[in-house]
């Protein structure tokens, strides 16, 4: 599809499909919201200000809520009650669902079936889809732009903007494409690719951009690797990262409670297939990596940029040119008591988790069972697995999964965000070692003085059976 | 959101890059469901010692000279991972009316904004000669205009720094952006009447 001729992004398409009012020297672009998610952490403030101004909630015909930051993941009691044991948390998520009915907004409560991590829950449902945007009060929206989709996280007074008016004021960012060509090796999966991608940018190379993953590689991912790759873009400083709907999209969509279905479903397939950029589109960045030459990746500091290949040693600050990396990488190393040229391979941790919004998807799941299948978490490893939704946990239990990872000695969870945010309970004690499949290792985030390897789901599996970071690619090989 | 024109005050430097917002309010003071108090939690990890309670002698909050400090020179990349809202609230409620550095995350930026905090981006030369002031000289005060989008360093020279139109509208005069798109509502209507609802969440 071409404006006037001119190639356009999928990013511009999205973009301009959606501007309710232009871009102006006087005013940001008025972006129009096709969907809106929220939870409990970023909405209660908001919900607050609707009240105090005597708003109602425009849409709530495109707005869905569910509880995970703050809920627990321990096990439900005989009731089948999953117990809060936190005050706050228990009243925070009391509020939100008195705020949810009160503006008629469904919602999928903690123990609902339904429930689980708002990025996990859109797509399992069939909410997120090709060429809409997607807001919520939480930076890992960019997740559901792996179905093509303009999804961004926003803070709680945006939250306020689009329940009550269903649009934002945006200036319109920039954009990068981000070619992989080729294609991964055994044992590489989606979150290597974008941990590689990172450590290429740095944390703050996207700032301002709107990233389109393209290439081969991308193209072969699943639509979770696709979401792994997205999820993690605001790790990169992009709000938005992207990936063209194609056949895997539309395969993954298809029979989705809330995706279009009959005569419908033809039609909007029809509408998705002009979304992909035009040849010929500018971007106004553009790198290139390499899927052959990718091994399984690791993070070694306290940022998401700081990451390597698992057989490569620790940097040195010393041979850092520019004072301020050499400070920040002093100063990670210290907090993660690592020392310059140190392997990873093989120091001992305290925890694996697996989970998240980033790695928290039935294929995760598969992947990690399948490869812990007949092998034990090591004694000295506490494994917990926490699935991304009920319908996540339902799907593997199904399959056997849970029986596998509780027969290798692993927790087998309630769903929720759990550990990747520390702030429902499950969390690292000081100074422990974890690896992770999450998407932050800033200091504290797993929990106060905790320190946190990012990794795949294989990778965490290998090193939980190993009870040393371990890389997955050689007891593949065995 | 109150009317900010000017500031006056006196800067301290955290000269550290990529200060995350888990850094400047740890997720566990999230469970709130108000702003109020959140001045706080503000790097509280950094701030106290591990009873959480005692303050770090070695963190610069925590020195007397520095005491009452409402510009906060940071490292590059200020602000950068969550979408928290909570940390403009946090930094706001320990008495920041402006934090300086060579840029900040889109986020954090945006949310710094709707509350009143202003993100002031500068070159690096002068993000370095705003830190060796505050070593060197602690109390050191700058002024920052709004209306002509100035820092001035105690030396006389002054700064200018990026500030959108429609921000410093809002920001002079206490405004928030609310009432603008309240005020469109007719365009949404046309919007919608033109553009078919692409999902339904309630059925």
């Amino acid at each position: 599809m071409t404006n006037n001729g001119r190639p356009r992004t999928l990013f511009e398409k999205v973009w301009n499909a959606h501007t309710v009012r232009e871009q102006s020297a006087d005013a940001p672009a008025v972006l129009y919201i096709d969907l809106h998610l929220v939870h409990e952490v970023t909405s209660p403030q908001a919900f607050s200000m609707l009240r105090e101004r005597g708003l109602m909630v425009r849409r709530p015909d495109q707005t869905i809520g569910t509880m995970d930051h703050s809920t627990p993941t321990t096990p439900r009691n005989e009731l089948g009650i999953i117990p809060i044991a936190d005050a706050m948390a228990a009243l925070q998520l009391d509020t939100f669902s008195r705020n949810c009915s009160d503006f008629g907004i469904p919602m999928y409560a903690l123990g609902d079936e339904h429930q689980g991590i708002v990025h996990v829950i859109g797509p399992e449902k069939g909410l997120t889809q090709p060429g809409m945007t997607i807001v919520c009060g939480d930076s890992h929206t960019s997740t559901h732009g792996a179905f093509g989709a303009l999804a961004f996280g926003i803070g709680t007074s945006e939250v306020g903007h689009v329940l009550a008016t269903q649009t934002l004021l945006q200036n319109k960012p920039r954009t990068m494409a981000i070619n992989v060509e080729g294609q991964l090796g055994e044992g590489v999966t989606a979150k290597d690719i974008i941990l590689a991608i990172i450590a290429r940018i740095g944390i703050g190379g996207g700032t301002g951009l709107v990233f389109e993953y393209r290439g081969e590689a991308i193209r072969s991912l699943s639509m979770e690797g696709r979401m792994t790759v997205c999820n993690m873009s605001i790790e990169g400083g992009a709000r938005a990262g992207m990936v063209a709907p194609d056949d895997t999209t539309f395969e993954y969509m298809y029979g989705r409670q809330h995706a279009p279905s009959g005569a419908d479903w033809d039609a909007a397939i029809a509408n998705w297939r002009t979304l992909p950029t035009d040849d010929g589109a500018v971007f106004d960045q553009e790198i290139t990596l390499s899927a052959d030459e990718l091994i399984p990746m690791i993070t070694y500091g306290t940022n998401p940029g700081m990451g390597m290949p698992i057989t490569d040693a620790v940097p040195a600050p010393a041979d850092e040119p520019d004072i301020n990396k050499k400070t920040a990488l002093d100063k990670a190393l210290a907090y993660m008591d690592l020392s310059p040229g140190q392997q990873l391979l093989g120091k001992a941790i305290d925890v694996v988790f697996i989970g998240s919004c980033t790695n928290s998807r039935i294929t995760d799941l598969r992947q990690a069972a399948n490869f812990i299948a007949g092998r034990k978490v090591a004694d000295s490893v506490r494994m917990m697995v926490v699935p991304g939704s009920q319908q996540v946990k339902k799907q593997a239990e199904s399959e056997g999964l849970d029986e596998i990872f509780r027969a290798a000695g692993a927790e087998w969870r309630e769903a929720g965000c759990s550990m990747c945010i520390a702030m429902n309970g499950d969390q690292l004690q000081p100074g422990q070692y974890a690896v992770s499949t999450s998407n932050r290792n800033f200091e504290g985030r797993q929990g106060k003085g905790g320190r946190t390897f990012l990794a795949s789901p294989l990778t965490a599996a290998a090193s939980a059976v190993s009870g040393v970071i371990a890389d997955p690619r050689v007891m593949l090989a065995n | 959101m109150e009317k900010l024109r000017h500031i006056e005050g006196s800067i301290v430097g955290m000269p550290v890059n990529d200060i995350d917002t888990d850094q400047i309010i740890p997720a566990r003071f999230l469970k709130v469901t108000d702003k109020a108090g959140l001045g706080k939690a503000a790097f509280c990890d950094w701030r106290y010692l591990e009873d959480g309670e005692t303050p770090n002698p070695d963190f610069i909050l925590n020195q007397s000279a520095y005491a009452g400090a409402s510009v906060l020179v940071a490292g590059n990349n200020f602000g950068c991972g969550s979408s928290r809202e909570h940390a403009p609230w946090a930094l706001l409620g320990a008495g920041f009316k402006a934090v300086i550095s060579t840029d900040f995350a889109d986020i954090f930026r945006n949310n710094a904004l709707k509350n009143g905090l202003l993100p002031i981006v500068v070159d690096r030369d002068t993000q370095q000669q705003l830190f060796s002031l505050a070593d060197e000289d602690p109390g050191t005060t700058v002024s920052v205009d709004v209306e002509t989008q100035a820092l001035t360093l105690p030396d006389g020279r002054r700064v200018n720094f990026p500030l959108d139109g429609f921000s410093k509208y809002c920001l002079l005069h206490g405004v928030d952006q609310l009432g603008y798109l309240l005020a469109l509502e007719d365009d949404v209507q046309v919007y919608e009447a033109s553009n078919p609802q692409r999902v339904t969440t309630t059925v």
